[in-house]
């Protein structure tokens, strides 16, 4: 646990109080209040159409709220202005579901997009910049004069990362980082994500429906059911809750060979540079052809 | 930002100092000072030569910026030394040389000669692929059209009646002011011109044969080519892009009875009777033009167009239509197959749909032109 506790001691940096979001006649979030505290990695679940993504454009200002209030490092988030407010939006990266990378630009030009737009450095420090953040999301150096439509899916969620993490944030939103990435490449992703958020300290936001990602990465995760959050807390505590999508979602069969993996294989948060042997990536259990 | 302990207003909370080759770094070394850091860094290091003896341990916060600087200086000059880390500022040190890998910002731009080669050369086998493709598209309509023909069983009129009204009866509307407003321009601008010569009741004439020979037709396949050449390819695409059309021919259906013909077979039905309802309502306008500012009444209007333009025109006219349909609605479906890949894919297939329909159209529209003119259709 590298977060703190709620309660304890350092202010929040995301505080979400009493949010009612609206479309229409339809009532996503009625009630909702969330804190997240600094240094944590909180994972939010819910089932499909829960609202996840809208808490977390409501966060960022992409979605205006009917009422609630929304604060982060402090300072209020309200729906247009918050993205005319440039000393909040650059305290924050997001990467996007589908990556969302300029098609237009390379995958550098796209980390050098917000440099640009918020700084006047060098052409020389920016091009370092970019090349530093191209390797440091696990990319090749070919990849950063590449367009994003020539990247595979895994290259492109790195990307897109780097891209979210151009400014330095101290705030990370993802929105489902592993989806549609094979079981390896999520992994990967996964130690890539815990490794940046303790070397760069992060805070980070991550909606996920993928269980490894919370067993592997989540401090505490957040669930959302009945149009608020029913519970904040470690994965093993919620475990315990009674509340029927959780016991589901927890319990099931693939929450149970989650958890169960994780158990088995105690170091795997940790272990954020260890390479597995290549020849048996993603096999947790004894390979029958050693016998 | 916050403000910092510093007597230097323009380098606002970063600050060095320098004696000999020892620098002493403090403040803030992240992004937002980055621009200042750098010039202070290069203005000393300018004034110094060998390795320097940097101290960071005044330093309030870092960020990668910060340390990417620290670590460019210790590498550029080689036996400098670094003192003071916090350790958050090593974890970032270590953090940003192991990524010290530079790349390219854009893919290298090859010599001109083989790019613009090699261009030439993508473009020839494209166009001939396409047209290849584009002719065994509509051999294969033609032979499901036949097959269907041929096998009486029940053919899908739904279909076909809703492709009508989409691509017919709803744009009625649009199509209809278009010609009429045409019409208007013909006659104020024939007006206009005639007058000059005394002539200008010859305005009915121009309004007449320019209408329902060429522009009401014309006017009207460009029209459908943007609504509904775009939308076959789009619908189309979309379907492929979903794997709708593998789906379907797994059950057993065949797109191309299923989605082309009952298209084809729309279009061709309504483009002569848009092109009729254009036409009427474009030589609609001129008489309501020439009526206002000529004073020909109606009736005269009506009388003087009987007497001018030849049935042949309006047979002329009407055996374009249906060519023009079949082309559009051929073209939308073509494109619309071939989209693969991703949405953008569908956009693009989209937009090409309608300039090669349109194209296509003028064209064949010139080709008609000669024909009729041949054989003395004047």
């Amino acid at each position: 646990m590298r977060g703190s506790p709620p309660g304890a001691g350092p202010a929040p940096v995301i505080t979400v109080r009493n949010l009612v979001v609206r479309f229409g006649k339809q009532t996503v979030h009625d009630g909702l209040d969330l804190d997240v505290m600094p240094g944590e990695i909180l994972g939010v679940v819910g089932g499909s159409g829960s609202g996840k993504s809208v808490l977390m454009r409501s966060i960022i200002g992409l979605q205006h709220p009917a009422e609630g209030s929304i604060e982060v490092f402090g300072r209020s988030v309200g729906g247009v202005e918050t993205m005319q407010d440039k000393a909040l939006t650059r305290q924050w990266g997001v990467l996007f579901q589908g990556g969302a990378l300029f098609s237009g630009l390379t995958v550098a030009e796209n980390i050098q997009v917000p440099l640009r737009e918020y700084f006047d450095l060098s052409e020389d420090l920016m091009a370092q910049i970019a090349s530093y953040k191209v390797a440091m999301v696990g990319l090749p150096a070919e990849a950063g004069p590449k367009y994003p439509s020539e990247l595979s899916g895994g290259m492109k969620k790195r990307a897109a990362l780097a891209r979210a993490l151009a400014l330095d944030p101290k705030l990370l939103f993802l929105d489902e980082p592993t989806a549609g990435l094979d079981p390896i490449a999520a992994d990967g992703f996964d130690t890539l994500i815990r490794t940046l958020a303790e070397t760069m300290q992060l805070t980070v936001f991550v909606i996920t429906h993928d269980l490894d990602t919370l067993h592997a990465i989540c401090d505490r995760v957040a669930v959302i059911a009945d149009k608020r959050i029913i519970a904040v807390d470690r994965i093993s505590a919620l475990a315990q809750l009674d509340h029927p999508w959780v016991q589901d979602y927890f319990n099931g069969p693939r929450g149970r060979a989650a958890a169960a993996t994780t158990m088995r294989e105690p170091g795997r948060a940790a272990a954020a540079t260890t390479m597995r042997e290549p020849g048996r990536a993603g096999t947790a259990g004894p390979d029958p052809q050693d016998a | 930002m916050s403000a910092a302990p510093t007597a230097t207003p323009a380098s606002a909370s970063v600050t060095l100092t320098r004696e000999g080759n020892r620098l002493a770094l403090a403040g803030r070394l992240t992004i937002s000072h980055a621009q200042a850091l750098e010039q202070d860094l290069a203005a000393a290091l300018a004034e110094t030569q060998g390795p320097v003896a940097l101290d960071i341990s005044d330093v309030e916060r870092i960020d990668t910026v910060g340390a990417w600087l620290i670590h460019r200086l210790l590498r550029d000059r080689p036996g400098s030394t670094l003192a003071g880390t916090s350790p958050e500022a090593e974890r970032l040190m270590a953090q940003v040389s192991a990524a010290d890998t530079p790349c390219a910002i854009r893919p290298e731009p090859r010599p001109f000669l083989p790019r613009e080669l090699e261009r030439l050369g993508a473009y020839m086998i494209e166009f001939f692929r396409t047209t290849g493709a584009s002719l065994a598209f509509i051999g294969i309509t033609l032979f499901t059209a036949a097959r269907v023909l041929v096998s009486r069983r029940g053919f899908r009129w739904n279909s076909v009646f809703i492709q009508m009204e989409q691509t017919g009866v709803n744009a009625l509307g649009i199509i209809g002011l278009m010609s009429f407003l045409i019409g208007i321009v013909i006659a104020q601008q024939g007006v206009v011109q005639l007058r000059q010569f005394g002539a200008d009741a010859l305005v009915i004439n121009l309004v007449g044969r320019a209408t329902f020979r060429e522009l009401g037709i014309l006017l009207t396949a460009i029209m459908v080519a943007g609504r509904s050449a775009s939308a076959f390819a789009a619908q189309i695409g979309a379907m492929k892009l979903a794997e709708e059309l593998d789906a379907m021919r797994t059950i057993g259906l065949d797109p191309i009875e299923v989605l082309v013909l009952p298209r084809v077979i729309a279009l061709m039905l309504m483009m002569p009777l848009l092109a009729f309802f254009a036409s009427v309502l474009a030589v609609t306008g001129g008489g309501i033009f020439t009526w206002i500012s000529l004073d020909i009444p109606p009736a005269t209007f009506v009388q003087r167009i009987r007497e001018v333009v030849p049935m042949s025109d309006f047979w002329i006219g009407m055996s374009k239509a249906p060519v023009f349909g079949l082309v559009i609605a051929v073209i939308g479906c073509f494109q619309g197959f071939q989209v693969s890949g991703n949405a953008e894919s569908v956009g693009f297939r989209t937009t090409l749909a309608v300039v090669q329909a349109i194209f296509l159209v003028i064209v064949l529209n010139a080709f008609f032109a000669v024909f009729y003119s041949q054989l003395g259709l004047n």
